[in-house]
């Protein structure tokens, strides 16, 4: 029984160190923006760096998701679908952008 | 069977049935979850096209219509739930009782339907002020993205309503404790797609 709660305790200081992180990822940006101090291309590389660490984190200690030891199946579906949205999203943005752009010119 | 059989928090060993079940179910919630994942994916994709000065069609843009402290709040009650049902999935896997795991589901509950009524309040604002889906592609892909996450979490909070009756009325059975798991991993979710909203839609415009 004793292991069992240390092994409990273990586990809830690891989804505080996650909201720790989350908060510090959250609050950041949101900070930043509120001050407005930053210009448009260093404040959006500043959201964009933090949105993605804070997705990787919210995974490793939210969803619990550590690729060593995943099943094979399951990494592959997550893969995939980043792949799929990779193709669709981007090639999304960067069709438009470019009919955009070309419309203008 | 070893202690961890698919992503996510697991049950463990000592659960037995369920955990030995959890496998195959899991595995197809997650199926299900990239599914949503790609469909919020390109409605992003979509919004993002919209955000241009063709998208906004004269019209109000992100200036003029996002509340910032209003999105800041929304934000922290959402991220603070997501901890909650952590903790009430540990209550689960650890054996800590029913009791236990209601109190947090319940405390998770809160804070979901206080992220729903200020997003609501926010949209209500939004229409108030001439700021409807028909005026521009911009807010077209704006109600067709916000919401849509809306919708997942209205959806999540009546599931943890019927997952409470669930547990009231049969107990911690083994298909109880598989749905709740499923349950976490679509809230935890939901909080994950948050951050792709608040800094695309909310930041990204605001900055």
């Amino acid at each position: 029984m004793m292991g069992h709660d240390t092994e409990l305790r273990r586990e809830l200081r690891r989804y505080l160190i996650g909201f720790a992180l989350a908060l510090i990822l959250t609050v950041v940006p949101f900070a930043l923006v509120a001050w407005g101090a930053l210009s448009f291309g260093t404040a959006l590389s500043v959201i964009g760096i933090s949105a993605i660490l804070q997705g990787v984190v919210q995974l490793r200690f939210f969803l619990d998701i550590d690729l060593s030891t995943q099943k094979r199946e399951d990494l592959h579906l997550i893969l995939f679908t980043v792949l799929l949205l990779s193709i669709m999203a981007a090639g999304t943005i960067w069709i438009m952008a470019s009919l955009a752009n070309r419309m203008i010119a | 069977m070893t202690d961890k059989c698919h992503p996510g928090i697991n049950l463990g060993i000592r659960h037995g049935e369920a955990h030995q079940h959890a496998e195959k179910v899991m595995f197809g919630f997650w199926v299900f979850l990239m599914s949503d994942l790609v469909l919020f994916g390109v409605i992003f994709a979509t919004y993002v096209t919209t955000v241009t000065p063709m998208g906004i069609a004269g019209g109000p843009g992100p200036a003029d219509v996002f509340d910032l402290k209003s999105v800041f709040i929304q934000t922290m009650l959402l991220l603070t739930s997501s901890l909650t049902f952590g903790i009430a999935t540990l209550m689960l896997r650890h054996e800590k009782g029913i009791r236990n795991i209601v109190l947090w589901l319940c405390v998770t509950l809160g804070l979901g339907l206080g992220f729903l009524t200020l997003e609501l309040r926010d949209f209500a604002t939004m229409f108030a002020s001439g700021a409807v889906p028909s005026r521009s592609g911009f807010l077209s892909a704006f109600f067709a993205l916000v919401p849509l996450h809306g919708l997942h979490v209205a959806a999540g909070a009546i599931w943890i309503v019927v997952m409470l009756a669930q547990v009231a009325i049969f107990g911690l059975i083994p298909m109880v404790k598989t749905r709740l798991l499923r349950l976490a991993l679509f809230w935890h979710f939901l909080d994950v797609i948050w951050i792709a909203i608040f800094s695309i839609v909310y930041l990204g415009g605001l900055a």
